[in-house]
Parts: structure tokens; C-alpha cells; sequence
């Protein structure tokens, strides 16, 4: 089907976005690259530069000086691009929805094509959510 | 002046997990001047709890920093039991030691991933995965004790949530004996390699004086020579009841603030040691109501320096105020110093080496080109640290 | 408490609401004019650590208090400097004595609104550039 799409499931470069995040996720999705998950054994790499990548990863709670930049960073990937969420802030805001400087949850800014719950989920769940991601543009493709 | 460059690093690039933006202004190779934006992590958490029941608060500290996740939760709980009348006081003395225990893990996991990080930035990627190796069995413990692999919720007002069970100690003490032959090598590795030695040693110098100056806290304060240390200065937990030494460096450079933390280390082994020997059997909460009128201020000594709250408290379930300053505001303002007059080479390690968390201190590089300006991104600039790297190796070998 | 007395000998008139809510925690309050000198005697005399600022907006005013500490014996030392003029409120910068204060001061400026005069670089910190201007997110609402 699309010489595109089958490119992505091959392996997927990840540029990764903090948008107003804590922490916990960004190094939990650092965890995933180092000896004991070693995510790169999936061809899964994260990368310098947004032009690169095939997904953006974007943690945390979308604050109002980080939105127009991840906007920006959104429109330089090349498409198709997989946008995931991880993190309970960056799919429903969590405990800083009240916050006078958090904005919207991300699926109202961007389009998400992967939600991974959790405060902060688990290496496992990252790598779960990721390989079932790929086996859905996998149907797709068919 | 007309060839004067500006490098922007950032908001979003390799160099840190989270979003911070240096703009350098360069002459040359040499840094003359540095601009620090930062805000893109802010989210209103000071005002957030303002709105919060105090036992809710402690859920949302911990949610500052995800590295230092029991340092804020701590400092809050210890600003509260000041309005009690202090914590030696009212804690029951097992809660006392759980709470130094897991403070102390902490501080072990967070050196260990900022070691890692700075291995990174110098063009050593063995030292990352190591590092970031060696860190996971902290990482399990903490799963074991706490229940959670990061966001620990173990503190509250008056005691902590959860007991240490009984046959958490011998594992502990396993996970420590196995550890302590991975802190010797990475000893071994960092004070010995020539190449860590030439790449980091008089680099971004932070004098005593200007330390004292830019107010700076933790490793950063103590590997200028200021010997501070919360825990000793204000004991809070069991601190004054262990044995354990504060490390305190002379030279200021990076190469000083590495070997600060990598001490450190040690000294928290020490101290959990001790605290499993020592630790009695009893009750772990203390059941405080109905928080007094007055305020409270809570200092700990989280991995990165003083983490300082204040509580201000109307006799209702709220705090009226609730101010946090956490380490990295200070620290990482003084990077202006210290990054100044060095080469941009060398700017990333040393605008890495205060260990920052920009998470804590609030909370796209969109550059106007203008004709002179160069825009490199932070990719290029971890290259060019690694290629230093790469050819200070090749001298050293010839 | 050795310092708490030498403060009190050398500012003797110019200090009020002296408490000390155990022995290592000291409130005192000075007037607003003081307070650029008593930062700076506390700071570069007494060489006491410049911890942090924080402001409440409480009824009465803008209520900022100055932490300092002093490490080798433990002891902390917070100065309370009351601001009534809610309107425009102006104090003394204390970034010109010790630069550390820079960023805090920032915060308080764009947080609370008081303006610290002869600050060198009083620009926006955390908000973002299109945050509404005379628009303070830890101002209270009811007051």
C-alpha cells in the first residue's frame, strides 16, 4: 500500500517534546533507550531533529508557552507523522487542569494517534503501546 | 563586535529531556555572553495549591519534579509540621527513618541519571547506559518499598503512608552491597581517564565568591568550597543520628562538582546502611489534625541543593500561601558565570553541570535571523563537544 | 541567637514584631524604605545565604518576606516587609547587592506585580509574552 506508511513500521525514529511535563515521563521514556528495556533492539531511536522523525513523543500539560512552539515543531515533521501522548498530563491535563497557565489536552491541539496512560507509565506500557501501534498501521496497510 | 554570533540552544533539543532555551552570544569560539528564557514547564502550581487540601498538596509537589519527586513532598510535609511545632517532635521515630531512607534512594537515583547525562554530553555514551544501568535496581527498590517506579507518595503531614516490611531490609542491603563495586568503577572511570580529566577539569568555573554571590545551593555551592548541607546545618529525619560526611570540593570547575556527586554517593549508602541497622519498630503516622494558624518554612537537601517551601496557614484546610523555591532557580541563574569566557564546545556540559531541573524551577528555538546571526541547534552543539572529545582522545594516544 | 542580636543592636528603632517561632526560626518586620540596608548588612556583613523571596497578597497589602540563613548554625531569618499601596506597589531592588536576587525579584514582578526599582534586567520569567499585561496570577481575587 502506501510505500510511506510501510516505511514507518519499519522503524520509527521518535522526536520527543516536553510541553510543561514534571519529569517523570521524560526520563522514564530515556529508561526505555538504556540497557535494561533497550527499545533499540525495535529499530525505535530517538533523534536530534524533528525533521527526522516519524513520531513526536509529547509528555506534560501543554502550557501556554510551549504550545505555539510544539505547533510549530508539528508542522516542520514530515508526513505521515504518529503523534503519541504519554503521560496523565498530556492526555487529560491531570491535576494542573485548573492552572491558569495550562491550556488544552493535547487531542484538542493535535491530532493523537497513541494514548499511554500512567503518572508515569511504565517502560513496559511505553513499549506495549508502541508495538501495538505498529501492528494497527500494520491493518491499515492491508 | 560585527562577529559576534548568537546560538540558540533549545527550547526543545537533545541536550535535556525538558524544554529550556540558552541563547549564547558568541565571539569566535568564546561565549561573552548568555541569555537564559525559561517558563515553558510553568504550570501555576504555587496557585494550584492555594485551591488544595493540605494532604491533596503533597500529591501535587511530588508532581513538581519527577526526579526529586520526595524532595518537594518533603519540604512540604516539613513546613507544615513546623506550624506543629517541628518534626523531631511530633513524628513517631520509625516514620523518621522510612522518610531518610527514601530521601537518600533518591538522591542516589538522581546522581546516577545526572552522571549519565553528563557522560552524554561529552561524547561518552557507555557512561550513560551504565549509569542509567546501575540505576534501575535503585529504581526497583523503589517499586518495592514505595509501589511506584517514580512518584513515590510516601510522605504526609504527620508520619509517612507506607511501613518498610520486614523483609524489605536484607534486600535493601543486597541492592547496596551489589551497588557499591558499580560506584568503584565509576570512580575508577571519572577520576582516572585523562579525557574526563582534560574535558571537564577548569572548565565553567564557579568561584567562591561568586557562588556566594548568585546565593547557589548543593553540590554546585559545595564543589565551589561553601560547605552548606541542609541536613547537616538543620537536621530534619535521622540525619543527626547517623554517621556521614559532608563532601566539599575546592576548584569550582566541573570536574569538582562530578567528583561532589559521585562522593555523595557513597555518604547516602552510608547513611541507609546505618538507617536499616537502626531502625525501630513502632508507629509510622501521627495522626495531625486541623493544621494551626501561623506560618511554617521546610527546607531539605534535595539531590540538587536547598529545597525551601513556605506555608502560610489561616486555621482553615487550605494554605493561603504556599511559596516553593526550588534548587535549580538558583543554580542555574549562576550559569551565567559559569558558561561565560569559555568555548561553545564546552557550553554544554556547563550549562549541564549545575545539574538543572527545569521542571523545578518554573516550571522551539523561534530565532529572528538577522544577517550575522548563525543558527546552530543543540544536536550541532553536542556534536561539536563530542568531536572535542574525539580529538582530545587522538592527542592523548599520539 | 548571636546575629538576632546584633541586628536588633544596629537597626535598634528601625525593627518591629520580633518572634521567634522556635530557636531557629526568626520573623521581624522593617519598613519598606529599610529594607534595601538590611538586606545588605545581613547579606554582606553578617554573611548570611540569601535563601528567597516570597509575596502574599494578603488584605492589608503585599506582604513580601526576605529568607536568609544562616548555615553554620542552622538558623533562618525571614524579614516581613509589608507594601500597602496595592495599586502601584514599588520597592528597592536587592538585585544591585547580590545578583542571586535577580531572578526571584522577576517572578515576584510578574506573579504579584510589585515593582522593584533599580532592578537591572525586570523582564518576564516564567509567562508568556502574550500574557495580559496588569494581569497578576497570584493576586487574590476576592480582595
Amino acid at each position: 500500500m502506501d510505500l510511506r506508511l510501510k516505511a514507518l513500521t519499519k522503524s520509527i525514529w521518535v522526536f520527543h517534546i516536553s510541553a510543561g511535563s514534571c519529569n517523570n515521563c521524560d526520563i522514564e521514556i530515556l529508561d526505555c533507550l538504556t540497557p535494561r528495556f533497550d527499545l533499540e533492539r525495535f529499530g525505535i531511536q530517538l533523534v536530534g531533529s524533528v525533521r527526522h522523525a516519524d513520531a513526536l513523543l509529547i509528555t506534560g500539560a501543554m502550557n501556554r508557552k510551549s504550545v505555539p512552539r510544539m505547533k510549530k515543531i508539528y508542522e516542520q515533521a514530515p508526513k505521515p507523522c504518529v503523534v503519541i501522548a504519554v503521560g496523565q498530563c498530556a492526555l487529560s491535563r491531570h491535576m494542573f487542569r485548573d492552572s491558569y497557565n495550562v491550556c488544552e489536552p493535547l487531542d484538542k491541539i493535535l491530532p493523537v494517534d497513541l494514548y499511554i496512560p500512567g503518572c508515569p507509565p511504565k517502560p513496559e506500557a511505553m513499549i506495549d503501546g508502541i508495538i501495538k501501534l505498529v501492528n494497527k498501521i500494520k491493518e491499515v496497510k492491508k | 563586535m560585527s562577529h559576534k554570533i548568537i546560538v540558540p540552544i533549545g527550547p526543545y533539543h537533545p541536550l535535556q529531556e525538558e524544554p529550556e532555551f540558552f541563547q549564547l552570544y558568541c565571539e569566535g569560539e568564546k561565549v561573552v555572553d548568555i541569555d537564559i528564557i525559561i517558563g515553558y514547564n510553568h504550570r501555576g502550581i504555587e496557585q494550584l495549591s492555594e485551591g488544595k487540601h493540605y494532604d491533596q498538596v503533597a500529591f501535587l509537589v511530588e508532581r513538581i519534579c519527577g526526579i526529586c519527586s520526595s524532595s518537594h513532598p518533603y519540604a512540604f510535609v516539613l513546613a507544615v509540621e513546623d506550624l506543629f511545632g517541628g518534626e523531631q517532635k511530633v513524628v513517631p521515630e520509625r516514620a523518621l527513618y522510612i522518610r531518610t531512607i527514601v530521601d537518600e534512594l533518591q538522591r542516589i537515583h538522581s546522581h546516577l541519571l545526572w552522571l549519565g547525562l553528563a557522560g552524554h554530553f561529552i561524547g561518552y555514551n557507555t557512561v550513560w547506559m551504565w549509569a542509567w544501568k546501575y540505576r534501575e535496581p535503585v529504581l526497583d527498590m523503589f517499586e518495592m518499598t514505595t509501589g511506584n517506579r517514580n512518584s513515590y507518595a510516601m510522605f504526609k503531614i504527620g508520619g509517612v503512608r507506607r511501613d518498610l516490611k520486614e523483609e524489605d531490609g536484607p534486600i535493601l542491603k543486597k541492592m547496596l552491597d551489589e551497588f557499591v563495586p558499580a560506584l568503584d568503577l565509576f570512580r575508577g572511570a571519572v577520576m582516572d581517564d585523562p579525557v574526563i580529566q582534560a574535558r571537564l577539569k577548569g572548565v565553567g568555573i564557579l568561584t567562591r565568591q561568586q557562588a556566594i554571590d548568585w546565593c547557589v545551593v548543593g553540590p554546585t555551592a559545595r564543589a565551589s568550597g561553601i560547605n552548606i548541607d541542609v541536613r547537616r546545618d538543620e537536621p530534619y529525619g535521622v540525619y543527626n543520628r547517623v554517621d556521614w560526611n559532608v563532601v566539599v570540593e575546592k576548584e569550582g570547575d566541573i570536574f569538582a562538582k562530578t567528583v561532589a556527586r559521585i562522593l555523595e554517593m557513597y555518604e547516602s549508602v552510608r547513611i541507609i546502611r546505618q538507617c536499616l541497622d537502626k531502625i525501630p519498630k513502632g508507629e509510622i503516622d501521627a495522626q495531625l489534625r486541623d493544621v494551626p494558624v501561623g506560618e511554617g518554612i521546610g527546607r531539605v537537601e534535595a539531590p540538587r541543593g536547598e529545597c525551601f517551601h513556605y506555608i502560610k496557614s489561616d486555621g482553615t484546610n487550605r494554605p493561603v500561601r504556599h511559596k516553593i523555591r526550588a534548587p535549580s532557580f538558583m543554580n542555574v541563574a549562576s550559569n551565567k558565570v559559569g558558561a561565560v569566557g569559555g568555548s561553545i564546545s564546552d557550553a554544554t556540559i556547563t550549562l549541564a553541570a549545575v545539574d538543572p531541573c527545569y521542571c523545578c524551577t518554573e516550571r522551539v528555538a523561534v530565532i529572528n535571523k538577522a544577517d550575522n546571526q548563525k543558527v546552530m541547534n543543540g544536536w550541532d552543539l553536542i556534536k561539536l563537544s563530542q568531536e572535542k572529545t574525539e580529538r582530545l582522545k587522538k592527542e592523548l594516544k599520539a | 541567637m548571636e546575629i538576632s542580636d546584633k541586628i536588633k543592636k544596629r537597626f535598634n528603632g528601625r525593627i518591629f514584631d520580633w518572634q521567634e517561632n522556635s530557636n531557629r526560626r526568626a520573623y521581624f518586620s522593617v519598613k519598606k524604605e529599610d529594607i534595601f540596608e538590611v538586606a545588605g548588612y545581613m547579606f554582606k556583613d553578617l554573611g548570611l545565604r540569601f535563601s528567597t523571596a516570597s509575596c502574599t497578597d494578603l488584605r492589608e497589602g503585599l506582604e513580601i518576606l526576605y529568607h536568609f540563613s544562616n548555615d553554620p548554625k542552622g538558623e533562618f531569618y525571614s524579614i516581613r516587609v509589608m507594601i500597602e499601596d496595592k495599586k502601584n506597589p514599588q520597592i528597592d531592588s536587592l538585585a544591585p547587592i547580590f545578583p542571586g536576587a535577580e531572578w526571584i525579584e522577576r517572578e515576584i514582578w510578574e506573579m504579584l506585580g510589585v515593582k522593584f526599582i533599580n532592578h537591572p534586567n525586570l523582564k518576564r520569567l516564567l509567562l508568556a509574552d502574550d500574557w495580559p499585561q496588569g494581569e497578576y496570577p497570584l493576586r487574590k481575587k476576592e480582595n
